[in-house]
C-alpha cells in the first residue's frame, strides 16, 4: 500500500490521481448511510425474488414462495366482494319486484347496481340516461310500447323484442306500402289522420280520407281511438310522442316499410338477480307505471 | 459502529483552566462557530450539558403540557348520543368527519381548518417578530422531542462530560449496555409517539386493543411504524440536523424579525473585552465575559451565542441560564445574555438606551389580520347552517314529455342534516306552484322525508308539469327553487333549479 496523501489545502485524503502534473482528486466516498441503504436494497431484491414472481424461465417464470400475481389478488377480491353482496342478492332473488320497490335497505344497492348495468348494458341505444333517441324508446317518459308496470318491464328484460328468443315479444308492424297493401296517396291520408289524433294535421281534408283507411288496416292493432295496445306492442297515436318522429313525412315511412326493432334477450346473459335490479332501475326512471 | 465521531478537540483535557476563581473553562468549541462554517463538513457530535435555571424551567413545563396533551387527548371522551362516536377529538376518515368537543366538521367544510392554520401561521408571524423564534425554542414538536430524547440519552450515560467519555471509550460492557438502553428507552418513547398519533383517527381504547392483537387495519400499522421511525430517527438521532438543514423556517424567520424583535442575544458591550478574570482582578476596564463557554456547553444547537444571532439558533434560551448561573457566582448582574432588540443592543453600546416597542406597524399588520380572519371565522361558523340541501339536474335527458303532454324534469335532492337527531321534511317547488311534486320511493304526494341523525339523504325528485300550464314556463329554462322545511321547527334551506323544457316552436 502507497502510503496515504493529505491534500494541504483541504486536509482530506487524495486518491492518488493526478492530471496535469499537480492537479489531485480528493477522496470523497460515498456516505456511509448511503452505501449501507444500497446493500440494503440488495438484500432486499434477493428476497423479493424468492417471495415474488421474478425471473422469466424458458415455459414461464419463477412463481414466488406464495404464488402471488396480480391478477389472483383481483380474484380474491372479486370474490370477497361477491361474498358481501350475497346478502343482498338472497334477499333480492327472494323478492317480489314491487316489495323490493319498497325496501329501504335493499334499495340503494338495487339502484346503484341497476345504474351500472343499465350503463353497460342497454345505454348503447337507450343512452346513458336511458334518453333514447329515434328507434330506441326513452325509457324516462310514461309512454310504453309493451308496458311499464314492472313485471312488463321484466318480461322486456328477459325475452327481449323480436329478439329470436322462444318468449320474446314478438309482433311487427306491416309493410303496407312495400307489400302494395296501400298506394301512396293513401299512405299519406292515412299519415294526415293519424297526425290530428295529436291534433297536429296539416291537411284536414286528407285527414278525412284517412281516417277510412286507417279503420279498415290499423285499428286492429292500434285500436279505435288510436291509443294503441301493449300487449302487441302498438304505440299510443294520439300523444305526441313518437318513436320514429312525428313529421308527415316519418309517419309516411313507417306506413310505408312498418317498424320493427329488435331489442335483445338479456335472459341467460345476465343472471335473474340482476335482471330484477335492472327492472327496478328502469321502472325507477320515472316511466313507472 | 457510531458514523458520527466525536471531534477530537471537544474531548476535554485533562488539566483543567480556569474562567474564573472556582469556574472551569469549558472545553467546547462551538460545532458551527464563526470561525469553522464550512459549507460541506461532516457532522460533529454536540453534547448539551443540563442548564439549570427559569428558562429551563419554563422548557420543562411546556413539555410536560404539549407532550401530555398530545399523549392524552385522543383519551378523552365526548358524548355525542349513541349513534356518533364518543372521542372527543377524533379525525374520522372513514366517515368524513372532524369532532372536537362539541364541534363537528364534514368533510365538505375543511375551510374552518384552513382559517385555523392560517391563524397559527399569522400567529407563528405575530410570535416571531415580538420574540423571535418561540416556537423554535419552546413548542416545535422537533424541539420538545429533542429534549425528551436528550433526558433519555442523561439517564442512561450522565451529562456532557460523561457522555464524551463514554463516546471516546473502547467498546466495553459498560458502554454496550449504557448505549443499548439509551437506544431501546429512545424507541419506547417512539413507539408511544406513533401509537399516540393513529388513535387520534379512530376509537382510541378499541384501537389499542386491536393494535395489541393485531386485528387493527393495516394502515394503522403503517403509520405507527412510520411515526415510531421519524420520531427515533428525527429526535433521537438527526436532533439539531434537522432545524438546520431539513426545516425550512429558520431560513424564512430572517424576514419575520426587525430591529425590534426580542431575541436572544449576547451583550457584547458589557461582555466584551472577554477573557478570564483572576481573582482580586477589577472589573474595570474590561469585559463581564469570562469566557467560560457555559454558553455554548449548553447549547443544543452547537452554536456559540456571542457570534451573535444566526441560522442555527432556534433560541430555546438555555445559555440565558447558563450566563445567569455564572454571573451569580462572579457577582456580576445578570442578563449578559438576554432577551434583547437589535435597536437596544446598538443604542448600548453607544451608552444610550432604545425603549421596547411592542406595538409597530409589523405587529400591528399581523394582529389586524389575524382579528379579521378570526372575525371571518367566526362569522361563518355563527352562519353555519346544520342543514343544507343541493340539488343536481338530470343531464340525461333533461326534460321528458309524457303521454297526456306534461312535461317532466329529474332531479337529486339531497338534504345533509348536521343536527344530532332525526329531522323530518317535506320538499316543495317555490316558483313552479302548479307543478307536482314527487320523490321516487315515496307513495304519497307530499311526502314527509326523515333524515337521520348527523347524515345524508339523497331522493330522486320528479317534477311534473302539467300540459295546460306549460305555458306560464319561460321559454326552454325557468327558475324555481327547491325549499325543504322541517316539520318541527320550521326552518327552511333553500337550493335554486331550472325547470327544462323544449324551446316554444
Amino acid at each position: 500500500m502507497t502510503q496515504k496523501e493529505i491534500d494541504s489545502v483541504t486536509g482530506v485524503e487524495t486518491t492518488g490521481h493526478v492530471w496535469d502534473g499537480d492537479l489531485k482528486e480528493l477522496n470523497k466516498p460515498l456516505p456511509r448511510w448511503w452505501v449501507s441503504v444500497f446493500y440494503a436494497t440488495v438484500v432486499w431484491a434477493i428476497g423479493y425474488w424468492a417471495v415474488y414472481p421474478a425471473w422469466p424461465t424458458l415455459s414461464g417464470y419463477t412463481k414466488g414462495y406464495f404464488g402471488y400475481s396480480q391478477r389472483g389478488a383481483v380474484d380474491k377480491q372479486v370474490a370477497a366482494a361477491k361474498a358481501d353482496q350475497a346478502k343482498y342478492f338472497d334477499q333480492i332473488a327472494a323478492m317480489p319486484l314491487d316489495e323490493i320497490e319498497k325496501n329501504e335497505t335493499l334499495m340503494p344497492f338495487v339502484m346503484a347496481g341497476g345504474a351500472a348495468v343499465f350503463g353497460d348494458n342497454c345505454g348503447p341505444c337507450h343512452g346513458k340516461g336511458a334518453q333514447g333517441g329515434i328507434g330506441y324508446p326513452n325509457l324516462n317518459d310514461d309512454d310504453w310500447l309493451w308496458g311499464g308496470t314492472p313485471d312488463a318491464i321484466h318480461q322486456t328484460i328477459m325475452h327481449g323484442i323480436r329478439s329470436g328468443d322462444a318468449e320474446t315479444r314478438d309482433m311487427a308492424m306491416p309493410r303496407f306500402g312495400l307489400d302494395g297493401i296501400l298506394q301512396p296517396a293513401q299512405i299519406a291520408d292515412t299519415a294526415q289522420y293519424v297526425l290530428s289524433l295529436s291534433g297536429h294535421a296539416t291537411d284536414p281534408a286528407a285527414a278525412e280520407r284517412g281516417k277510412a283507411i286507417f279503420a279498415d288496416n290499423c285499428t286492429p292493432c292500434h285500436g279505435d281511438n288510436g291509443k294503441g295496445n301493449q300487449e302487441l306492442g302498438a304505440p299510443n297515436l294520439t300523444d305526441g310522442i313518437w318513436l320514429y318522429g312525428g313529421k308527415a313525412p316519418d309517419i309516411e315511412k313507417t306506413i310505408q316499410t312498418g317498424r320493427g326493432g329488435v331489442m335483445p334477450f338479456w335472459a341467460g346473459r345476465l343472471d335473474p338477480v340482476t335482471i330484477k335490479m335492472l327492472t327496478v332501475y328502469v321502472h325507477s326512471l320515472g316511466g313507472g307505471k | 459502529m457510531t458514523m458520527i465521531k466525536p471531534a477530537a478537540e471537544i474531548v476535554p483535557q485533562t488539566a483543567a483552566v480556569e474562567a474564573a476563581p472556582g469556574i472551569e473553562r469549558i472545553d467546547v468549541t462551538a460545532v458551527a462557530s464563526k470561525e469553522a462554517r464550512l459549507a460541506y463538513a461532516a457532522r460533529q457530535m454536540i453534547y448539551p450539558k443540563l442548564a439549570h435555571g427559569t428558562f429551563r424551567k419554563a422548557k420543562w413545563a411546556v413539555m410536560a403540557i404539549t407532550l401530555g396533551i398530545y399523549y392524552a387527548l385522543p383519551w378523552i371522551r365526548w358524548d355525542r348520543g349513541p349513534s356518533l362516536p364518543n372521542q372527543a377529538f377524533l379525525l374520522d376518515f372513514a366517515n368524513q368527519r372532524l369532532f372536537f368537543g362539541p364541534i363537528e366538521i364534514w368533510a365538505q367544510e375543511l375551510y374552518y381548518i384552513t382559517g385555523l392554520l392560517i391563524l397559527s401561521a399569522l400567529g407563528l408571524f405575530l410570535v416571531t417578530s415580538v420574540a423571535g423564534r418561540m416556537w423554535c425554542g419552546y413548542t416545535c414538536p422537533q424541539t420538545v422531542w429533542t429534549d425528551l430524547m436528550i433526558v433519555v440519552e442523561r439517564f442512561w450515560q450522565g451529562d456532557r462530560n460523561a457522555r464524551i467519555r463514554l463516546d471516546a471509550s473502547r467498546w466495553s460492557f459498560e458502554k454496550i449496555w449504557k448505549k443499548a438502553g439509551t437506544h431501546i428507552s429512545w424507541l419506547l418513547v417512539a413507539v408511544a409517539t406513533g401509537g399516540a398519533f393513529v388513535f387520534y383517527f379512530r376509537d382510541a381504547p378499541t384501537l389499542a386493543a386491536e393494535l395489541v392483537n393485531g386485528e387493527a387495519p393495516i394502515v394503522a400499522y403503517v403509520f405507527l411504524g412510520l411515526f415510531t421511525g421519524t420520531t427515533y430517527l428525527l429526535g433521537g438521532i438527526a436532533r439539531e440536523q434537522v432545524c438546520i438543514y431539513m426545516c425550512p423556517w429558520p431560513r424564512i424567520q430572517g424576514a419575520m424579525f426587525d430591529k425590534d424583535s426580542l431575541l436572544i442575544s449576547y451583550r457584547g458591550y458589557r461582555g466584551e473585552p472577554r477573557g478570564a478574570h483572576k481573582k482580586g482582578q477589577s472589573w474595570e476596564d474590561r469585559g463581564d465575559c469570562i469566557d467560560c463557554k457555559a454558553c455554548v456547553a449548553v447549547c443544543p444547537m452547537g452554536i456559540d451565542i456571542r457570534d451573535g444571532v444566526q441560522l442555527e439558533c432556534i433560541q430555546c434560551a438555555l445559555c440565558i441560564d447558563a450566563c445567569n448561573e455564572i454571573m451569580d457566582r462572579v457577582e456580576r448582574p445578570r442578563g449578559l445574555i438576554a432577551y434583547d432588540t437589535f435597536k437596544n443592543l446598538d443604542a448600548a453600546s453607544h451608552h444610550d438606551r432604545a425603549p421596547l416597542r411592542l406595538i409597530r406597524p409589523r405587529t400591528i399588520l399581523y394582529s389586524s389580520v389575524m382579528g379579521l380572519v378570526a372575525a371571518i371565522m367566526l362569522f361563518a361558523w355563527l352562519n353555519r347552517t346544520l342543514l343544507e340541501i343541493s340539488v343536481l339536474h338530470d343531464r340525461n335527458p333533461l326534460y321528458v314529455q309524457l303521454t297526456d303532454g306534461s312535461l317532466r324534469n329529474g332531479f337529486t335532492v339531497k338534504i345533509l342534516n348536521k343536527l344530532h337527531k332525526t329531522r323530518t321534511f317535506t320538499l316543495t317547488a317555490q316558483g313552479l306552484e302548479d307543478a307536482h311534486l314527487s320523490i321516487v320511493g315515496f307513495a304519497d304526494t307530499n311526502p314527509r322525508i326523515d333524515v337521520v341523525t348527523d347524515n345524508l339523504r339523497a331522493l330522486k325528485v320528479l317534477v311534473t308539469v302539467p300540459a295546460d300550464e306549460r305555458e306560464d314556463l319561460h321559454g326552454a329554462a325557468t327558475p324555481f327553487r327547491f325549499v325543504a322545511t322541517d316539520t318541527h321547527d320550521g326552518s327552511r334551506t333553500y337550493h335554486d333549479a331550472t325547470f327544462m323544457g323544449p324551446n316554444h316552436e
